[in-house]
C-alpha cells in the first residue's frame, strides 16, 4: 500500500457497508488498472490473474451492495471514498514493473488482503454494536479466504517464476 | 468517515476507453486515479471539464479521461488552457504537464500563467526527468544525477517550481505525492475550488529512468505547518523545505484574471481601422 491508513470507527451496519464497499471498489479499480498494464505489455498470464482478482473483489462489492440495498450505500458514501488517506486493502500500483512475475503480482495482492484482514479484525475486536460485530466477523471470514486463496495461488506459481530476460531494456541508450 | 454527500458521478465516469500505456509502476497511474476521484467529488459532468496537456508521458493524461481533452504542443499546455478558460469561463479547466513540459520548454509560460492568474488548475507530474524521451535531465533533476546522457550529472542547481510559482503570483500552491491517491484527489478538489491560478506539483515517480524514486514513498510527509495566506511566510517555508513536505502550502487572495468584455463587432470596416498603422 502506498499511503497511510486512517483509523476509523464504525457505529452502524449502514456505515460498515459503505466503508466495505469503498474498500472493495478501490481494489477492483486497482486490479483492473494492473490487468490493463499487463495487457499493454503483452503479458496475458498476468492480465488474467489481475482480472480474476478484480472479479473476486467485484463479487464481494456486489454482495455488500446487495446486503446494504442501494439506499443504504448512497446515504453514507463520501465524495472521495470514505478515506482521508488510503484504503487498507489498496494494492500499491507503484510496486508493479514490466517484468513482474505471477508470484510477485500475487504477493502484491496478498499484502493488500492481509492488511484488509488486520483492519476488519481490529474493527471486530472493538465493535460494541452486536449487528456490526456480527457483520465484521463475516468480513473477517471473507478476507481470510482471500488471504488463503493468494497463498494457494503463490504455491501454484512458485516454480519457474524467474524474471524473463529483456535483451533490449528501455533504459539502454540507443 | 467523512460527511455524507449523495454521489451523482463515479470516478469511472471520467475514464475513457483508452487504456494507459505507461510503464507498470509509473506514478502517473496513481495520478489518473486521483484526477478521476477529484472530478467525481466535484460532481461536474465530463462535458463541463477540460483536461489540457503538452507532450510527455504525463501529458498523455487527457486521452485517458472522458472529459474534453487537448493533447497540445510541447510546453504550450498553459497557453491553450488559459485561452480556453478565457473563451469559455463556464468550463472547469485542468492543465497537466510534466517537469520537462512545464518547467523547461514551457518555463516561460509557467511564470506568466502564475502572473496572469487565470482561474484554472495546473497539475505538474514531476519525476525530475524527461521520461518520454528516455531519461534526459530536466530543470528539477538533481545536479549529481549521473547517467550516460548526463555523465557526472549536469552540475546545475535545480529549479524550485513552488518558489517560482509564488514569486510569479500563483494564487494557490500545493505539493502532493502520487502514491497518496485520496490525499492528492482532495488537494485537486481544493485547487479547482480556489479562485485564480492553482498550482499542484505532484511527485510522480518514473520507475524506468529513476528507479531511485521508488524510495520517495518513505521520504514524503505531511507539511508540519498549516497553509498560509501570507506570501512572505510561504516564501520562507518554500525556500527552506526539502521538497518532500506535502499539502496545501499557500492560499492567496488575488482576484482572478478577468478578460475585458469583448467589443461587439458590427461593422468590419470599423474593426479593421483598429489595426491601421
Ligand atoms: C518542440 C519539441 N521539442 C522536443 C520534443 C521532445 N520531447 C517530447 S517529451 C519531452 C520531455 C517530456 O518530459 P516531461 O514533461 O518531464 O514528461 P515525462 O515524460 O517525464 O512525464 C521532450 C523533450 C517535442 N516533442 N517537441
Ligand atoms: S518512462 Fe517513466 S514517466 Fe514514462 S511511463 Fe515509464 S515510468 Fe512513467
Ligand atoms: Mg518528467
Amino acid at each position: 500500500m502506498s499511503g497511510p491508513v486512517d483509523a476509523v470507527k464504525v457505529s452502524s451496519p449502514a456505515e460498515l457497508y459503505a466503508l466495505a464497499y469503498e474498500i472493495e471498489t478501490d481494489a477492483v479499480e486497482r486490479y483492473k488498472l494492473l490487468a490493463d498494464q499487463m495487457q499493454a505489455h503483452n503479458n496475458s498470464e498476468l492480465n488474467r490473474i489481475f482480472l480474476d482478482l478484480a472479479r473476486a473483489e467485484g463479487i464481494h462489492a456486489a454482495e455488500i451492495q446487495r446486503m446494504a440495498g442501494e439506499r443504504g450505500l448512497d446515504a453514507q458514501r463520501a465524495p472521495i471514498g470514505a478515506w482521508r488517506t488510503e484504503s487498507p486493502e489498496a494494492v500499491d500500483l507503484a510496486a508493479a514493473h514490466y517484468l513482474l512475475t505471477p508470484v510477485e503480482a500475487l504477493q502484491m495482492a496478498l499484502a493488500g488482503e492481509e492488511r484488509a484482514l488486520a483492519f476488519y479484525t481490529g474493527l471486530a475486536a472493538e465493535a460494541t454494536d452486536p449487528a456490526v460485530k456480527k457483520l465484521l466477523k463475516e468480513f473477517v471470514a471473507e478476507e481470510t479466504e482471500h488471504v488463503e486463496l493468494c497463498h494457494r495461488l503463490i504455491r501454484r506459481y512458485s516454480t519457474g517464476s524467474e524474471h524473463p530476460e529483456d535483451l533490449d531494456p528501455p533504459w539502454a541508450v540507443d | 468517515m467523512s460527511a455524507t454527500v449523495p454521489l451523482a458521478c463515479k470516478p469511472g465516469d471520467y475514464k475513457s476507453d483508452t487504456k494507459p500505456i505507461w510503464c507498470p509502476g509509473c506514478g502517473d497511474y496513481h495520478v489518473l486515479l486521483s484526477i478521476t476521484r477529484a472530478f467525481a467529488a466535484l460532481n461536474l459532468p465530463p462535458e463541463q471539464l477540460a483536461v489540457v496537456s503538452g507532450i510527455g508521458c504525463s501529458s498523455r493524461i487527457p486521452a485517458y479521461t472522458s472529459c474534453y481533452g487537448f493533447h497540445g504542443v510541447h510546453g504550450r499546455s498553459l497557453a491553450v488552457g488559459a485561452g480556453l478558460k478565457v473563451a469559455r469561463p463556464d468550463m472547469t479547466v485542468v492543465v497537466a504537464s510534466g517537469d520537462g513540459d512545464g518547467y523547461s520548454i514551457g518555463g516561460n509560460h509557467f511564470m506568466h500563467a502564475c502572473r496572469r492568474n487565470v482561474d484554472l488548475t495546473y497539475i505538474v507530474m514531476d519525476n525530475h526527468i524527461y521520461g518520454m524521451t528516455k531519461g534526459q535531465p530536466s530543470p528539477t533533476t538533481e545536479p549529481d544525477f549521473d547517467t550516460a546522457l548526463s555523465p557526472g550529472g549536469t552540475g546545475l542547481r535545480p529549479f524550485n517550481p513552488l518558489v517560482i510559482a509564488l514569486a510569479s503570483g500563483a494564487n494557490f500552491i500545493a505539493r502532493a505525492f502520487s502514491g497518496h491517491v485520496n490525499e492528492t484527489a482532495k488537494i485537486i478538489v481544493e485547487a479547482v475550488h480556489h479562485p485564480g491560478f492553482s498550482f499542484v506539483e505532484i511527485l510522480s515517480p518514473c520507475v524506468t529512468y529513476r528507479p531511485d524514486q521508488r524510495a520517495w514513498k518513505d521520504c514524503v510527509r505531511s507539511a508540519p505547518v498549516e497553509p498560509t495566506d501570507d506570501a512572505a511566510r510561504a516564501a520562507r517555508r518554500l525556500m527552506t523545505d526539502d521538497g518532500f513536505n506535502l499539502g496545501v502550502l499557500y492560499r492567496g487572495d488575488r482576484w482572478p484574471y478577468q478578460p475585458r468584455a469583448a467589443a461587439t463587432v458590427t461593422d468590419l470596416a470599423e474593426f479593421e481601422k483598429g489595426f491601421e498603422i
